[in-house]
């Protein structure tokens, strides 16, 4: 979507419209009442930047905002700061997470303050996984805070202009404060009601682990609507297309809170073509999320399959005739005009 | 261990009467308390909950115990130490994803929460992050200290 509004020199700040924590596209797109599409991008394991604009530039056109992962499933990858910081100066809205896992408060804050000094304007509060299904299983698990109590400290230092210590900021980071959901995770009959104390800790929008059961989650959509949190908290449902049968089960046995169903891997089992029937899948679930009432948009995650995200949203149609944001085309022309230097 | 620690969320709510008695009774004891001081007073009494909260609750002692939000499931047993509800991460039967041997604190937690019979639960109250400074300490002494200040009016409501 673009604004009227929109800065001519990329990753400068919208204004903040009255009523908006955020002077970023997201908070935008959300509050104008558009199913939004956001997308998690995969950190390289490597000091290249090109490598990181290359991996952005597959979602050009096609979202809303990117998630730069902060050490997914423990493993070690560029950090999530490093990633928006490099994004950014191309303009790209960013979502940056922040696992409790590896940061005690006092970096954590930091963090905070530099991102959105770098043009950062959504910051996506994560628990994290445990250090245990990592490459660093050896490693120290901080976890000084949990996501809830990081919610509240990152609000209190944009909405009381204060550190968790009660010291002054002389400028609070503007940021739209999102959070994760598992509606698939025991206690299934809590799982709603953890959204709406996500909400009273401070979250404005949820993402969602990977929906591929769709009775869970519409039970868990119901349970929301029943209580009004859907009207309070933007909720983004996770998606992402899965590779083939064995490596969905390979997901649903290693990777923490992921759902699949036996139906799910049956129907790949069942393709000649596994990869592209993952792809089908996603589609499906896409169009199936998007007639429950109460959500907001859509977060895909395709881990190690980005290539097809524009694919995905072009086929389910996400977009509608809704042009999305996306980087000016000449800027490597412009880079390499000044010498690099930008 | 595991085993005392469902029994004690099953028996949430008749035990969470008796933990707040044992407030209730020290409140009064205040000015003695005083007179003796606290400060003193943390390493005997912090032995004491060591003994009847360890064995009952299996608790980790941090100083500034929540069990009272938390169905009595301690929530430092949790391997992210979350003091705010379960992660994303709760195996499918209902075990940490941490140590697959052990049942999620959390799961422990809403049990008990369902258990108390309250208006409303405890455990939606948001619990800031842990003082480390407080970790060993007597949790009793500093919530009676607190109470009974509360009481004369010299501290404020938090």
């Amino acid at each position: 979507m673009k604004f009227d509004d929109e800065p001519l020199v990329p990753g400068h700040p919208l204004p903040i419209r009255p009523g908006h924590s955020s002077p970023g596209r997201l908070e935008r797109v959300l509050r104008a009442g558009a199913f939004a599409v956001t997308a998690e991008i995969s950190p390289p394991d490597s000091a290249d930047p090109n490598e990181v604009y290359e991996r952005a530039s597959l979602f050009d056109g096609y979202v809303d905002a990117i998630n730069a992962t902060d050490g997914s499933g423990a493993h070690c990858h560029m950090s999530s700061v490093g990633m928006c910081s490099l994004l950014t100066r191309r303009g790209y809205a960013m979502v940056m997470q922040v696992s409790a896992r590896d940061r005690n408060r006092i970096a954590i804050q930091g963090d905070v303050l530099g991102a959105a000094a770098m043009g950062v304007y959504n910051i996506l509060c994560l628990t994290g996984d445990g250090v245990e299904v990592g490459d660093h299983p050896e490693a120290k698990p901080v976890f000084d805070v949990d996501s809830m109590s990081m919610l509240n400290m990152i609000r209190g230092m944009r909405d009381d202009g204060q550190f968790l210590s009660g010291r002054k900021l002389t400028s609070p980071p503007k940021v739209f404060l999102g959070a994760a959901a598992n509606p698939f995770a025991p206690p299934l009959d809590y799982r709603p009601l953890r959204l709406a104390k996500k909400l009273a800790a401070g979250a404005q929008f949820v993402q969602t682990q990977y929906c591929f059961d769709m009775d869970i989650f519409r039970n868990f959509m119901a349970a929301v609507r029943d209580a009004g949190t859907h009207e309070k908290v933007y909720i983004l449902a996770g998606v992402g297309p899965l590779a083939s049968a064995r490596s969905a089960e390979w997901i649903r046995s290693n990777v923490p809170g992921v759902h699949i169903p036996d139906a799910v891997i049956n129907r790949l089992k069942g393709a000649d073509d596994q990869r592209e029937e993952g792809v089908r899948i996603c589609v499906d679930m896409i169009n199936e999320i998007r007639e429950i009432e109460g959500v907001h948009g859509i977060h895909i995650m395709a881990f190690r399959q980005e290539r097809r995200v524009g694919e995905i949203v072009e086929r389910s149609g996400l977009l509608g005739d809704r042009e999305v944001w996306r980087p000016r085309h000449d800027w490597d022309e412009l880079a390499r005009s000044e010498d690099g230097i930008v | 261990m595991y085993r005392m620690r469902s029994w004690s969320v099953r028996n949430a709510r008749w035990l969470k009467r008796v933990y707040a008695g044992v407030e209730a009774v020290l409140v009064p004891l205040d000015p003695l308390l005083r007179r003796i001081g606290y400060e003193r007073l943390d390493k005997p009494f912090a032995a004491v909950e060591r003994m009847t909260k360890g064995v009952l609750l299996d608790s980790q002692n941090c100083g500034q115990c929540i069990v009272g939000f938390t169905g009595l499931a301690c929530p430092m047993n949790c391997p992210k130490r979350l003091r705010n509800g379960p992660c994303g991460g709760v195996r499918p039967d209902g075990s940490c994803e941490v140590k697959p041997d052990m049942t999620c604190v959390w799961v422990l937690a809403w049990e008990g929460n369902k258990r108390f019979r309250e208006n409303g639960y405890p455990i939606q109250t948001v619990q800031p992050a842990v003082d480390n400074r407080l970790i060993g300490k007597s949790a009793w002494l500093r919530e009676v200290r607190h109470r009974a200040e509360l009481k004369r009016g010299s501290a404020r409501e938090v």
